[in-house]
């Protein structure tokens, strides 16, 4: 009986090493981060695109509409291509955009809403990408949509049409 | 008079050369403990992609506003998750983690100790 315990226990150690390489495999390997979604609007000090005034974001987000706020780039080219459905969202009369400006020059940036339009209530300056930190953002394009001073939904990626569906039932 | 001048200079710059350059050492440490998210398998200390890049202004940032180590590093976990750190903290997710190898090194020595004692 004793000479049967150490085979045994090492087949047994074998098979669990084996399901959990297993079942490993099967999983992607390429990392989607978990989306955080339950935290609140962080209260940091931005500069504004337009005005260069420096305010509170709390100050932007302080009313209880629902926000969508996108993060984008003149020479981020998933932007452009989400940039129709943000025009078409702009419509919207109870959704405010609120867009950060990533990493960007200003005259870029404006030649890219003068070219594409500019679906945006109100633009943040983030040149050194440290305000998307705050957001806990990857990259861009990111929108975050918030409502009551809480992210209640996040998009990575561009928006898609299946997403703007979304955004608007929300809204309703 | 030169002297004074000489001594007045290295005065002021060497201790601000040194806080300068302690700040920088605990900078590439926490860089080195944050995982570029969007990258695989680096540091952000490593990496040099635009979301490290960012990264490595916020800690630089925090650290100058007088953040400790441990706080930055649960301001980036509060805004990234346990996943960001690749020296996980200690609380209840991680327990078991933690506790695994300390509990596998006394089942070990359990057994060897066991083993000789039946021997003698």
């Amino acid at each position: 009986m004793k000479n049967k315990i150490l085979p045994l226990s090492i087949v047994f150690v074998f098979i669990i090493i084996f399901i959990v390489f297993y079942k490993g495999l099967q999983n992607t390997n390429i990392y989607t981060p978990e989306s955080k979604t339950s935290f609140e609007v962080p209260s940091v000090s931005v500069k504004l695109f337009n005005s260069d005034e420096i305010i509170n974001t709390l100050e932007i987000f302080n009313s209880d509409k629902f926000y969508l706020l996108n993060i984008w780039s003149s020479w981020c080219l998933p932007c452009k291509q989400e940039h129709p459905i943000l025009m078409e969202l702009s419509q919207n009369d109870d959704l405010e955009i609120i867009g950060i400006n990533y990493k960007d020059t200003k005259k870029n940036a404006n030649d890219f809403l003068k070219d594409l339009g500019n679906p945006y209530d109100n633009i943040i300056f983030d040149n050194k990408g440290t305000n998307a930190i705050e957001w806990g953002a990857y990259g861009v394009p990111e929108s975050f949509l918030i409502n009551n001073n809480k992210i209640i939904k996040k998009y990575i990626g561009p928006l898609s049409k299946g997403s703007m569906q979304e955004i608007k039932l929300f809204i309703k | 008079m030169k002297i004074l001048k000489l001594f007045l200079v290295i005065f002021f710059i060497f201790p601000l050369n040194n806080l300068k350059a302690d700040n920088e050492v605990l900078k590439n440490k926490i860089t080195k403990n944050l995982r570029c998210l969007i990258c695989q398998g680096q540091s952000v200390y490593d990496s040099d992609s635009e979301f490290a890049n960012s990264l490595k202004i916020v800690v630089d940032n925090k650290i100058n506003e007088g953040l400790s180590e441990k706080q930055i590093y649960s301001y980036f976990q509060s805004k990234y998750g346990d996943w960001i750190l690749y020296d996980p903290l200690f609380n209840k997710n991680t327990y078991f983690l933690w506790l695994l190898p300390l509990l596998i090194f006394l089942v070990g020595g359990a057994i060897i100790y066991k083993h000789f004692k039946k021997l003698n």
